[in-house]
């Protein structure tokens, strides 16, 4: 496997407009003659797809929802970031660069962090040009709020739904575009299978969710944004439709997958409450601007009404153990201080998971119609769930499975080892090294959809040339037999157990030993475990129904099949990462006050694996990590 | 609790429907509605069956892809909360629930409890939107948007097209949808310039989709999930009035 980055040269503030500046084009009269198509319609499908269609490319686009305005991207709370410095507090392109890159504890790549901050400006103009309603001053400006792992108010917000009104804004884009017939769009499709022609990807093989048929489709070129692993855990703030497929299956023909053990644990959800639990909901970060993270000093103290537990009873353990950060301390410190003070036996909440987020003081100190007015929704949701009144009451939290910064290799153009095929959004690895800062996503997936794709894919067209091939040669019968022969295999097992109770086995594996600390022993108990679950899988699943029609149990089977997989090259990525940052901490691998432990010598490098064969052990690629801009430090938020 | 439940089975769209009787025992007062479902469906697959198809996928409100009638109800009986954020805890042990897929002419089912919704998106491309290409916006403070119309415009916005508004109404009317969309961009002074033909396209489509009138029943505002008021059919009245009258004196345009 060949990975070369293709970093521009130069200063790092002129790589990106050297770059666009040095690529070929392609003339607007050929734009016609090029089919690419678009896997997901989340921030980072939906704004690429809208993108190279204004641009007069043909798209064809797909999601597996019944609408490309139900992606999962639409469940994002708490805000984007941008370097406009509109609070004149000190934010420049360079800081958001810098808080990024030391946010991602120094495993991103510098150049593809730079050009994100660059592009973060331009992503806000073309929201709110689009009519995207986010927050505003009295005086008719924008608003912005902090997140954690800044010391400057960047971030951009609509209510507690900021993912959905962008995802709304690329939708609507996106959406005219089909009006006008340049985006052909298969709602309810998934991917299931890409295909190779001489190498480069032009095409996959997608199901009719509807129908059930095995449909193929062929382009000049594919792009892949179908989001994150996360649901790997079973349990997730995830949607439930999320998955690893099409990234895996692009795996297995060949991409690499860089860093898969980098998971993040959101420090803020609402605590699990049973056996019957789907899913886990995310309580925004934003809510760390004004609540207090607190657990009790005294074991014995937990289980008492919180109300009455006096100020010197209680351990805001964030705000002392990190005064100048406080409750804003990044994800996965937070995260682990969380689970930290349970460990220590005072956990407030059932089954030893959960602290409290308190808002008394901000209410106090505001009043709670301001409070009602920056969260009511997220309040209101809180209670829906739980049954609680968070005004009265503070908040019960836990970490949970969030976001993935792990995902299929790619170089600066966003394109992966294999020709053609380019990554966008969560489904890349690029931007966040091994922890992602809050409000860092939607920015990511909208200047990969928006700004940087639309500048490199042409690139790429330009040099292949139009052709895209016929949907009937060797690639595509033999990609679609393959799909068609794991459907067959999956529905004539017809065992005695239920795809989703496969799934939770291997969610509480993974949770247990893949979570939020790793060690050793247990990473080798977790590849024990792995493929005896996956084997007893393909010996006793039970996916009831037809291949024909709709039938979400083989869709779900499917789907854990590729988990069951995929979970294994994560346990071997997190067993080779023999050092701890960011979200992936290895117990072997902490200072004396308990602190993430890197080691720059051996593994300031992305490690990208390579698929060797089916149950073989995936072989390791290494792109090295160069700092010219930033130097490695001890991350601190003391 | 214990529950019975009557759930709405149909193979495909072109085939009939009718209900089934299950009884579920041991659910969780804490579980949602929909793991309520999933319950059911590891209950049925173990039994052999065919388990109940329904929509959904953030289970968190938001994704609009949750599309359940309850006991009648679009989304059941919590005001202004979707299906899968809807908790066990408001049912009675023992009781009965009905269960049915939306029930509206425009959303046809495409099995058990899941409905064809695309509709929806056709008004969407027909004007539910700036015409802004990427790159040409000008700098977002370029243009103050006072605190009240953002609001508003947000109010409208919050919109999440699951279609229990076109359920609730005898008429299958989508005005409360589609007044929503033209309210949200209307208001803004990036929207202003497409005012006029966005309203005229988009109550276009919706007619030839074969959406019903509003009779003003205001079912759709009491169902919906994000309490999206009349006020937006209200504004979208008018603006297509005003729209209308504008064509009419100047054919020309538009
Ligand atoms: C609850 C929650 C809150 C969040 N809040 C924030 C926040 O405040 N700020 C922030 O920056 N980030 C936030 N994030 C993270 C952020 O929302 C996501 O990382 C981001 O939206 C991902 O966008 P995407 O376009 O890459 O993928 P997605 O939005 O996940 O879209 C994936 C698309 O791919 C399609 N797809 C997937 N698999 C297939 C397949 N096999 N075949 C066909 N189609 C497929 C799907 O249909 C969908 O259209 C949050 C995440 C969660 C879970
Ligand atoms: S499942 Fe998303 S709104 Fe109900």
């Amino acid at each position: 496997m060949k990975l070369d980055a293709k970093i521009p040269e130069g200063p790092i503030q002129e790589k990106w407009e050297n770059h666009k500046a040095s690529v070929k084009l392609v003339n607007p009269a050929n734009r016609r003659k090029y089919h690419v198509i678009i896997v997901g319609s989340g921030l980072a499908g939906a704004s690429a797809a809208a993108t190279l269609a204004e641009q007069g490319y043909n798209v064809s686009c797909f999601c597996y929802q019944d609408s490309p305005r139900r992606a999962h991207s639409i469940a994002a709370q708490g805000g984007i970031n941008a370097a406009k410095n509109y609070h004149s507090d000190g934010d420049s392109v360079y800081r958001l660069f810098y808080d990024t890159v030391k946010g991602g504890d120094f495993r991103a790549r510098e150049a593809n962090v730079y050009r994100l901050a660059q592009e973060s400006v331009n992503i806000i103009d073309q929201c709110v040009a689009q009519g995207v309603p986010f927050a505003r001053e009295y005086g008719g400006y924008l608003a912005n709020r902090s997140f954690g792992g800044a010391q400057v108010s960047r971030t951009f917000y609509a209510r507690g739904q900021t993912g959905q009104q962008l995802l709304l804004g690329a939708y609507s884009a996106l959406s005219r575009q089909i009006g006008l017939g340049q985006v052909k769009m298969y709602n309810r499709h998934e991917m299931l299978d890409l295909v190779l022609v001489d190498g480069h990807a032009k095409g996959i093989i997608a199901r009719n969710l509807v129908t059930g048929e095995v449909e193929r489709w062929s382009g000049d070129a594919v792009v892949l944004a179908t989001g994150g692993y996360g649901n790997v855990f079973f349990l997730s703030t995830n949607a439930q439709g999320c998955n690893v497929t099409a990234a895996y299956r692009a795996y297995k023909r060949g991409a690499g997958f860089a860093n898969p053990c980098y998971t993040q644990i959101h420090p803020t959800c609402i605590p699990q409450h049973g056996d019957q639990q789907s899913k886990l909901t995310l309580m925004s970060e934003s809510l760390r601007n004004d609540g207090r993270v607190w657990v009790p000093k005294r074991a014995e103290d937990c289980q008492k009404n919180p109300n009455i537990i006096a100020e010197q009873d209680r351990d805001y353990y964030l705000e002392r153990k990190y005064p100048s950060f406080g409750n804003l301390a990044p994800r996965d410190i937070s995260s682990r201080a969380a689970k930290e003070a349970c460990d220590d036996g005072r956990s407030i909440a059932h089954g030893g998971q959960g602290v409290y987020l308190d808002f008394s003081d901000a209410i106090n100190r505001l009043g709670e119609s301001v409070i009602r007015e920056r969260y009511g929704n997220l309040f209101e949701m809180y209670e829906r769930i739980t049954g609680d009144n968070a005004y009265k009451t503070p908040m019960k939290i836990y970490p949970a499975v969030h976001y993935t910064m792990g995902g299929l290799w790619v170089d600066y153009n966003l394109m992966s080892n294999v020709p053609g095929l380019f990554v966008l959004g969560e489904a890349n690895f690029s931007d966040h090294g091994a922890n992602r800062l809050g409000a860092s996503a939607l920015m990511q997936g909208l200047a990969d959809g928006y700004f940087v794709l639309p500048n490199t894919l042409p690139d790429y067209l330009a040099r292949v040339g139009a052709g895209r091939p016929s949907v009937n040669s060797e690639p595509f019968n033999q990609a679609e037999a393959s799909v068609k022969g794991r459907m067959d295999k999956l529905m004539s097992i017809q065992g005695k157990r239920s795809a989703r109770s496969f799934h939770m086995e291997l969610g509480k594996i993974m949770w247990e030993y893949c979570g939020m600390a790793r060690n050793e022993a247990g990473l080798k108990k977790a590849l024990e475990r792995i493929p005896a679950l996956r084997e007893e899988f393909w010996q006793d699943v039970r996916v009831p129904g037809q291949k024909e029609g709709l039938n979400p149990e083989l869709e779900r089977a499917g789907r854990v099949a590729d988990f069951l997989e995929f979970a294994e090259m994560m346990c071997y990525d997190a067993l080779d990462r023999d050092e701890s940052c960011g979200g992936h901490f290895r117990t072997e691998h902490q200072t004396d006050d308990g602190e993430a432990k890197r080691d720059d010598e051996r593994f300031a490098h992305v490690s990208v694996w390579e698929h060797t064969g089916e149950g073989a052990r995936p072989e390791k690629h290494v792109e090295p990590l160069h700092y010219e801009e930033v130097h490695f430090a001890t991350r601190s938020y003391k | 609790m214990k529950l019975h439940l009557k759930i709405w089975r149909q193979n495909s769209a072109t085939e009939k429907g009718a209900f089934e009787r299950y009884t579920l025992s041991d659910v969780s007062a804490d579980a949602s509605f929909l793991e309520m479902l999933d319950i059911l469906n590891e209950q049925l697959i173990a039994e052999n069956k065919d388990p109940v198809a329904f929509d959904h996928d953030c289970r968190e409100g938001i994704c609009g892809m949750c599309s359940l009638t309850i006991n009648g109800v679009p989304h059941g009986p919590e005001r202004a909360t979707t299906a899968c954020q809807l908790h066990m805890r408001h049912f009675k042990d023992g009781e009965t629930i009905v269960i049915e897929p939306w029930r509206a002419k425009p959303f046809p089912v495409t099995k058990d409890l899941v409905v064809d919704r695309t509709p929806f998106d056709s008004v969407m491309q027909a004007g539910g939107f700036v015409s802004v290409r990427t790159g040409a916006s000008p700098e977002a403070n370029a243009t103050p948007v006072p605190k009240p119309i953002a609001e508003y415009a947000m109010d409208a916005a919050a919109c999440i097209g699951c279609g229990a508004c076109v359920a609730a109404c005898k008429n299958a009317s989508a005005m409360l949808f589609v007044g929503a969309k033209v309210s949200h961009l209307n208001s803004l002074p990036q929207g202003k310039p497409e005012k006029d033909r966005r309203v005229v396209a988009m109550v276009e489509a919706m007619d030839s989709a074969g959406f019903g009138n509003c009779r003003n029943y205001a079912e759709c505002e009491a169902v919906c999930p994000k309490e999206i008021s009349l006020d937006v059919i209200a504004q979208m009245n008018r603006d297509y009035a005003s729209a209308k009258i504008k064509q009419f004196f100047a054919p020309a345009e538009s």
